[in-house]
């Protein structure tokens, strides 16, 4: 490794015992640990201002105003939006794909249309287009996946018949570690004239992410999946579209004027955040996306792929492991079930050697049932992580078995 | 390894590798499943209750964690033999024994078995696996119970 990465000692959370042992935390996937500086800027915050936004004429007021706007300034950036009127702070990625359900449900999408998501998608982006197909009468189809994992192109293809008018995925697979042809995917469903909204919760702490090579219409991300704080996420939306759609949420901050009669909303991206937003969760996460910017992706890419291949070839070596999904293209994530022991009973032996792994269906029920398994054990890598960290999780397997032999 | 014993004392692995009372019933008079689709465990209980309210036989099929799977056949084979009111007595003392630290049902020798389960207190997510199958038949007793009370 040429290019430094933050050291352990940059998490505060890595500093602590788990039951007698240090904490190696596997569990990025469901969330990344904090680094000092995020910590400091939403202490910050609380202790020196906590003041509303786009509100009172007082300093601190303004203040805050300046940061918050600050904070999606950096996130236009690390998204490479081309402006900050198409970057709406969420409190997450189901939220932010909550939110923009409604807002199509409302605006672009009518009865008859259909939604095509993938077999991969987590919880998050499935019950949302469900509600839409019940309370909506839009129809919502599936594209399948390969017995690897990976994303049946020719499938996703022939499922883009012309009522589909919305194309969501994600772009890596929280379950398996699936990376998905984005770009590709992009342009068929472009193609086919239907909208594009990428999931990129699991991507945006291990892969540049950038809307305009993406070419999507809209991105969904949460903060505390990219060492920034929970409660905070983003949608990226084009700007034309957003213009277009009617707001979600109503309220204070996305009004221009209001009387009983008539509102006129608020020009973008106030009007898409009503009342009073998580000022503290914005300004942790461009504590976070400044942390993040600050090292090359190259060497986080590398990295976990460095951990990821080693974890892969020492599992292959226990004839009692089985990697569930084996695709073409897999980073950071390793999913895997062990001979004769369920994953929950692992899960806590794992947690009594000090190891956070996940262990469960990682909310991709359908995934799992397509492996024909309840659940896996999965380990998640990030930039944190090293290879004392993988050699203790594998002599912890090795434990395990034991204990269940 | 001492905490693992905490959770996976011998008598849980071996129930969990050799359960008691696994397979169906032909004779059954009550039936119902025990599913947490969170985690994918799930059984069927078999309960043969007889008129004088006395469970005669039970068994139990599916797949589950070792807690689950443990728990299942413990609690079948203390159950067999005994009244439904006694039943839902050791449901409710078993509930406090998993659920409670240093509960009275930890040091009570008439546990029996059940007592290796009086460390999953400790790990709060397993609670569910070692009660999944207790509030099953708590489901079928209160059943029992009502129909006979009407």
């Amino acid at each position: 490794m040429n290019i430094a990465l933050p050291l352990k000692t940059d998490f505060p959370a890595l500093q602590q015992k788990i039951k007698g042992h240090d904490l190696v935390w596997l569990d990025s996937a469901s969330t990344t640990l904090k680094p000092k500086s995020v910590i400091t800027a939403v202490h910050q915050y609380y202790t020196h201002c906590s003041a509303n936004v786009h509100r009172s004429v007082h300093t601190p007021s303004e203040e805050a105003t300046a940061a918050y706007e600050r904070s999606r300034e950096m996130a236009r950036k690390f998204l490479n939006a081309r402006s900050t009127t198409e970057i709406i702070f969420t409190a997450g990625t189901t939220d932010g794909i909550n939110l923009l359900a409604t807002s199509l449900s409302r605006g672009i999408l009518k009865p008859g249309n259909a939604i095509l998501i993938t077999q991969l998608e987590h919880h998050a982006n499935i019950v949302p287009w469900q509600m839409l197909r019940d309370y909506h009468g839009v129809n919502l189809r599936i594209a399948p996946i390969t017995a690897t994992g990976d994303i049946d192109l020719d499938a996703f293809r022939a499922a883009m018949t012309p009522d589909v008018k919305l194309v969501a995925f994600s772009a890596l697979s929280n379950a398996i570690g699936t990376v998905l042809p984005v770009q590709q995917m992009v342009r068929i469903a472009h193609e086919a004239g239907a909208l594009t909204l990428i999931d990129a919760a699991q991507a945006v702490a291990t892969m540049p992410v950038d809307v305009q090579a993406l070419g999507c219409d809209f991105l969904v991300c949460s903060g505390h999946k990219m060492f920034g704080p929970t409660g905070i996420g983003l949608l990226y939306g084009r700007e034309t579209l957003l213009d277009e759609l009617p707001p979600a949420r109503t309220g204070g901050d996305m009004i221009k004027s209001v009387t009983f009669e008539k509102t006129v909303f608020n020009d973008l991206p106030a009007k898409f955040e009503a009342g009073t937003p998580n000022i503290a969760g914005a300004i942790g996460l461009a504590a976070a996306i400044d942390f993040l910017l600050n090292i090359p992706f190259e060497a986080i890419t590398r990295h976990e792929e460095a951990l990821l291949q080693y974890a892969i070839m020492k599992l292959q070596e226990i004839p009692a492991v089985r990697r569930i999904g084996t695709p073409q293209k897999q980073v950071s994530i390793v999913s895997f079930v062990m001979e004769n022991v369920h994953p929950h009973d692992a899960g806590s032996l794992f947690d009594d050697d000090g190891i956070a792994v996940r262990a469960g269906h990682h909310c991709a029920q359908p995934l799992m049932q397509h492996f024909n398994v309840p659940a896996t054990i999965r380990w998640s890598f990030s930039l944190y992580n090293d290879m004392h960290d993988v050699n203790r999780a594998l002599e912890s397997i090795e434990r395990i078995l034991k204990v269940f032999s | 390894m001492t905490q693992a014993a905490d959770l996976y004392q011998d008598i849980i692995l071996h129930h969990s590798r050799s359960p008691r009372h696994f397979g169906t019933l032909d004779a059954y008079t009550h039936h119902i499943k025990a599913d947490n689709p969170l985690c994918g465990d799930s059984y069927e209980l078999f309960l043969q209750i007889g008129d004088d309210d006395i469970i005669r036989n039970a068994s139990f099929e599916g797949a589950g964690c070792a807690i689950s799977k443990a728990s299942t056949s413990l609690m079948l084979d203390a159950v067999i033999g005994k009244s439904v009111a006694e039943a839902e007595a050791l449901f409710v003392r078993f509930l406090c024994l998993v659920k409670e630290p240093g509960s009275p049902e930890s040091q009570d020798e008439s546990m029996g078995k059940l007592a290796a389960f009086s460390g999953v207190w400790k790990y709060p997510s397993r609670v569910k696996c070692a009660i999944l199958s207790w509030h099953a038949m708590h489901d079928i007793l209160q059943a029992t119970h009502q129909k006979n009370t009407q």
